[in-house]
């Protein structure tokens, strides 16, 4: 798990990104409901930029500056539907240079 | 002072442009939408150009759009942890304008088709997100987006806001994706010299290839990979269905680490420097997971009405057939003096229906259904096909014939009998 997610660091930075800093376009609406009900959490290894953190405590934590906007934390979340999700603001997120 | 457009389309991906472009054209008054940058800023595909839907919009394309390497060769190869089988097709015909099919860069394809949407007249806004759709009772009357005093009205609202789709969600038009109905892909692009990448792929300057990979670097997981030759870089990458994702607990970059150490293909990326990694979601539930395309003063065009072919790996080009196919029936409403109702709009089901969009995702739509299925096909198979592949070609003393028996007793003790007639059965029945 480690190995992966230094790995998907190292992809990430070669990103360009506009930080929309304090105001994340996705959120965990219940943290309770993560750490609680669900077992799988799988956000945390389905999250292609592994967005989502699973803690020693059994909790999730998400931090969105790498987000690549797909849409699979909302829609693999289906049985919970305990992820908020928004597109960012106009302009802020991922910037393709290629895409 | 609200203003009030013929159409607003939001979104300047390829659906977004063919239908803004198409309207636009037409002399109609159009609002384009775009919470990128740029267009193009948010837009990942592998990425090939089917030239024939863009000819149907802008016959000249080729003077000046930014395409990379038209195709010449196109491999196919299902691969087992060792080794792949495949077919390869190469033909110089494929040589002879003009050209079918080219790889491009969406970020740079896209600025181009919006320049020309914007040279025909559509008003295109960058940097704007929309929030959700202005409704009275049942019919779009516009949109609301992120900026301030943000809300604007049309008498036809085109949503062509890709494969997520947000809006018709929050309309209540369609439910939310299943995971078993999108494929998640992600890619890399890698720059190398251009001399290196035409050596290593057998090329000349603007010719290029592309393998669909198949097997076991999916895992067992329903999907793809793929490595297509841009001018001066590669862009590669795998992708599967989300509902095998989550079953299986495989990360997308893990899975696209171990496909890029696969002896075939490491050698073809050796030394390329990787400048940007993307993920995408691909709509790839089919003809049974269509969403409705139409309402009282919307249509939905693109990645969000589910129009891909997974099976051919189409997709851009149905998304600017849709966009266009939805402007010619605004413009064919508009000139009628005719209301944009739902009544009205089912001219653009009629149209979709006589082109190659529906009847070709009517064909596949049992696929999605006997794939998810049966693992086998992504398994088991690639691996009988590889290793009846090595024991024919070794040369080690054992005579042909016993080769043979090896090989029909490794798939029937694998498959059954019954189980091998049952997938030919299935597959057959997939492709019919």
């Amino acid at each position: 798990m480690n190995k992966g997610m230094i790995k998907v660091e190292e992809k990430l930075f070669q990103n360009r990104y506009r930080v929309d800093a304090g105001r994340p376009h996705i959120q965990i609406t219940n943290p309770e409901v993560c750490t609680v009900a669900c077992k799988e959490k799988p956000c945390t290894f389905c999250c292609p930029a592994a967005c989502y953190t699973q803690e020693g405590d059994g909790r999730v934590t998400l931090i969105t500056d790498g987000c690549l906007e797909c849409g699979t934390c909302r829609i693999i979340c289906t049985e919970h539907q305990n992820v908020e999700w928004e597109y960012p603001r106009g302009g802020y997120g991922i910037l393709f240079k290629f895409g | 002072m609200a203003e009030k457009f013929d159409a607003i389309v939001v979104g300047a991906g390829p659906a977004g442009n063919a239908a803004a472009y198409t309207l636009a054209k037409s002399g109609l008054k159009v609002l384009q939408l775009e919470r990128g940058e740029y267009p193009g800023s948010k837009n990942v595909q592998g990425a090939i150009l089917y030239s024939d839907a863009l000819e149907q919009i802008i016959p000249d394309f080729r003077e000046d759009a930014p395409l990379e390497r038209h195709l010449i060769e196109q491999r196919i190869w299902v691969l087992d942890d060792e080794s792949y089988v495949g077919t390869h097709y190469r033909s110089n015909e494929f040589n002879k304008p003009p050209y079918n099919r080219y790889t491009i860069i969406r970020a740079q394809f896209d600025k181009w088709f919006s320049k020309k949407v914007q040279d025909a007249g559509a008003l295109l806004i960058c940097e704007t997100t929309v929030r959700e759709l202005l409704l009275d009772g049942e019919r779009v009357i516009g949109v609301r987006t992120d900026r301030e005093g943000g809300s604007i009205y049309a008498d036809i609202v085109i949503l062509a806001d890709g494969v997520n789709s947000l809006l018709a969600k929050k309309a209540g038009f369609h439910p939310e994706l299943k995971p078993r109905d999108v494929a998640l892909a992600v890619k890399e692009i890698h720059f190398l010299p251009e001399a290196t990448l035409e050596s290593r792929f057998n090329v000349k300057a603007d010719e290029g290839v592309v393998i669909e990979m198949a097997g076991k670097i999916t895992r067992g997981m329903v999907g793809t990979g793929f490595l297509y030759t841009n001018r001066e870089s590669l862009t590669l990458g795998v992708g599967c269905l989300l509902s095998d994702f989550k079953k299986m607990g495989i990360s997308p970059y893990s899975l696209l680490e171990r496909m890029k150490a696969h002896p075939a293909i490491a050698p073809l990326i050796e030394g390329g420097e990787m400048k940007e990694y993307c993920a995408h979601l691909i709509p790839e539930g089919g003809y049974n997971a269509m969403p409705p395309l139409f309402g009282d003063g919307w249509m939905i065009v693109g990645d969000a009405g589910m129009f891909v072919n997974s099976v051919h790996r189409e997709g851009s080009n149905l998304a600017m057939t849709t966009g266009r196919l939805a402007a010619e029936t605004v413009i064919d409403l508009a000139a009628a003096g005719m209301a944009m109702s739902k009544k009205n709009l089912v001219v653009y089901r009629h149209k979709l229906d006589a082109t190659f969009v529906m009847k070709d995702l009517k064909k596949y739509k049992n696929m999605p259904a006997i794939l998810e299925k049966n693992q086998q096909f992504f398994t088991e198979y690639p691996e009988l096909l590889n290793r009846s592949a090595h024991a024919l070609v070794t040369v080690d003393g054992v005579d042909k014939k016993t080769k043979e028996r090896e090989i029909r007793k490794s798939f029937v003790a694998k498959r059954s009998p019954f189980g091998l007639l049952s997938d030919a059965w299935k597959l057959w029945r997939a492709f019919e």
